[in-house]
């Protein structure tokens, strides 16, 4: 019982983990992209459109092969999110347009992409792709019991998402490219004056960290959910935009604080005669986890614990 | 100097330069409004071209057959109009003060469960005026109150006001389905109770809900043109160091602006409730909290301008909808529609605010050139 509570929540947790790690990686170029629900919603559509199409080019379930099934919607999807974040940064970084009005009509955008996308589609055929993602790569989980069920009975995406969370850190706090990025979100003025190309290094966070994210809506639909498609994936984007507050800005932390949030998020489920309406209640949870968190930072105001500077401010050069 | 520096200096020069525009014309910005709107068309033309098999001009034709083609529809048209009207104009106060007031759905949906409890519980014990007159006291009280708590920490503490207000909203819907699970019928669904509606205007629904928004945003168009408060707001939202330096109290301001937007917000929300659906569903705003953000910015916060762009939105919406039934297109054509012109309308500012400058070629690169 308590194992297949705490998979669930970890695996909940990883779809989270994407969303926000992509978010991140985003805002430290300086731009607080409100578009991820939608972003989330047209990578994860296409995932399973690419996923139908693979389907029909193999001509049927039987013929799908491990890495093919896995490896086409994801590559799919990464395309998909980035496409998106292509024309957020083109809006708000070349156009200079405001970010939280961009994003909103991102989100309306998207989510309505993603519904067309799915109505054309038979979503059976994406639904028999589900199982490689369900798959579990590592053949040592059966043999070693409750310990193999918790740590190695996931799909391949789980462990993808924190090779990427591992590997966005990194590159954020360990090297050049990281530490140009930052600045960029802390002082695009400064950055520029020293050389950095602001424009670049904005385009490619934000088109990077849509990708990123939306393997998130397609862990959540084609593992934790699957293969059946459900509308709630714009709510699950807003859970990632908080967070990525909730990890303040640090992607490594962002591995437990996404189980964490996993563990509000399933607990109901999982709780002993709890009534269909203390559930709800319980779903409220990481929102308001969510607020605590915001509040607790704005009022210790650490330095270090702060969103980038310049996050939701456009930089043009020429104004002082 | 000698030609190898000319040239490479050529070569490094931009095509353009850009520079930001004091003032411009308004029949420009309109015009490239206007443009921004064709190109929205335009792009939507193509699509529509792929995606059936219709010519496009029927197809658009028939979005005005679903707004305008009878007396209803068109009604349902000014209705839901007003309805987006009154949740942007009570967000632009806070927008106007640079506060990213992103609760409108939070606050709307939390007026409105409050609006349908009181029907619920206390529908049948007190008599009709006395519920009308609770629902609306309670609607703008709670909506107040949810709109209160962000602006409380953003003044205070200058807690993020964009994602706490966001998580305001996912605060409320879970509300909503915590009281449809408890006091729900099977389905769960309340019950609609029309018994406890407000009295039909002239025979119909929608009168009262245009009417009161349309003397909405003519006092909030006078509150925030010609009253003090309206001053202040403007002087916080420029910058908040001049307002301390002239003696305003920003955090008083803050508090104030938001309690107003809360209220305004719920009023909407008892306006769902008790002049629409008398019976509450976590989809009663359908995202107008959120779309009330975009209307009321592409409006340039001017509660006159927002009535067309609320229109538009509405406008869009209601049309292709009708147009999607009609030729088997999906529903969710309108997300698509309304999306593809907000972002073409949102890119095309860059032009208004910005003026490009073509680079004339200079003199020594021309005598090069000769």
């Amino acid at each position: 019982m308590i194992i297949t509570f705490l998979v669930s929540a970890i695996k909940f947790g990883m779809v989270l983990l994407f969303g926000s790690t992509g978010e991140t990686l985003t805002e430290k170029s300086g731009h607080l992209n409100l578009g991820i629900p939608g972003v989330m919603c047209v990578g994860t559509a296409v995932g399973c459109a690419a996923e139908v199409i693979y389907f029909e080019a193999c001509g049927g379930k039987l013929n799908m092969i491990y890495p093919l099934a896995v490896f086409i919607p994801v590559i799919a999807t990464l395309l998909g999110g980035a496409l998106m974040g292509l024309i957020y940064s083109f809006l708000t970084v070349t156009l200079h347009a405001n970010q939280n009005v961009t994003g909103l009509a991102m989100t309306t955008f998207g989510v309505g992409i993603s519904k067309y996308i799915i109505a054309v589609v038979d979503d059976y055929k994406f639904t028999a792709g589900a199982k490689f993602f369900r798959m579990s790569i590592l053949p040592f989980s059966d043999a070693l019991g409750d310990v193999g069920k918790l740590f190695f009975s996931y799909g391949i995406l789980v462990y993808l998402s924190i090779i990427v969370a591992v590997l966005v850190s990194f590159i954020l706090n360990r090297t050049k490219v990281g530490l140009h990025l930052r600045a960029v979100g802390e002082n695009p003025a400064t950055a520029d004056a020293a050389g950095i190309n602001v424009t670049k290094y904005r385009y490619i966070a934000t088109c990077t960290g849509c990708a990123i994210s939306s393997l998130g809506g397609l862990l959540y639909i084609m593992d934790y959910l699957n293969g059946n498609w459900e509308y709630v994936i714009d709510a699950i984007g807003w859970l990632c935009v908080a967070l990525v507050i909730f990890t303040i800005w640090k992607p490594v932390f962002g591995i437990f604080c996404s189980i964490l949030f996993g563990v509000f998020y399933v607990a109901a489920e999982y709780i002993p005669g709890i009534s269909l309406s203390d559930k709800e209640i319980f779903k409220m949870l990481p929102y308001l986890v969510t607020i605590i968190v915001l509040i607790i930072t704005s009022i210790r105001n650490k330095r270090e614990n702060q969103p980038p500077a310049s996050l939701g401010i456009n930089y043009f050069r020429e104004e002082r | 100097m000698n030609n190898v520096e000319v040239t490479a200096k050529k070569k490094r020069e931009p095509l353009f330069h850009i520079t930001k525009r004091s003032a411009i014309d308004w029949k420009v910005s309109i015009g490239i409004r206007a443009v921004a709107i064709l190109g929205a068309l335009v792009f939507m033309t193509i699509v529509f071209l792929f995606l059936s098999d219709e010519n496009p001009f029927v197809l658009y034709k028939s979005m005005f057959e679903g707004v305008f083609g009878n007396s209803m529809r068109t009604w349902i048209l000014f209705s839901n109009t007003a309805i987006l009207l009154g949740i942007s104009l009570a967000l632009t106060p806070a927008f106007k003060m640079k506060f990213w007031n992103c609760g409108g759905e939070g606050q709307v949906i939390i007026a409105s469960l409050v609006s349908a409890m009181l029907m619920f519980f206390v529908g049948d014990s007190v008599s009709y005026p006395v519920l009308v007159v609770l629902m609306l006291v309670s609607s703008l009280a709670i909506g107040a109150i949810w709109a209160l708590i962000p602006a409380i920490f953003k003044s205070k503490w200058n807690t993020n006001e964009t994602l706490f207000t966001l998580m305001m909203n996912y605060i409320a819907i879970q509300c909503v389905t915590y009281f449809l699970k408890v006091f729900g019928n099977a389905q769960g669904n309340q019950e609609p109770m029309p018994q406890f509606a407000l009295p039909k205007i002239f025979g119909d629904r929608y009168f009262l809900n245009i009417l009161l928004i349309a003397v909405i945003c003519i006092l909030m168009f006078v509150y925030l043109r010609y009253s003090k408060h309206g001053y202040e707001i403007s002087v916080v939202g420029e910058s908040e160091r001049t307002a301390k330096y002239v003696g305003i109290n920003v955090s008083k301001v803050i508090i104030r602006t938001m309690i107003i937007s809360g209220a305004l917000c719920g009023l909407v929300g008892f306006l769902l409730v008790a002049n629409g659906s008398c019976a509450i569903t976590t989809t009663i705003t359908g995202g107008r909290g959120f779309t009330a953000i975009l209307v009321s910015w592409l409006a340039k916060f001017n509660p006159v301008y927002m009535v067309l762009t609320s229109f538009l939105v509405i406008f869009l919406q209601q049309g292709t909808s009708y147009m999607g039934d009609i030729y088997r297109l999906d529903t969710s054509m309108a997300d698509i529609f309304i999306g593809v012109v907000l972002l073409f309308i949102i890119g095309c500012e860059f032009f208004i605010n910005y003026k490009i400058n073509f680079k004339k070629p200079s003199k020594e690169n021309k005598e090069v050139a000769k």
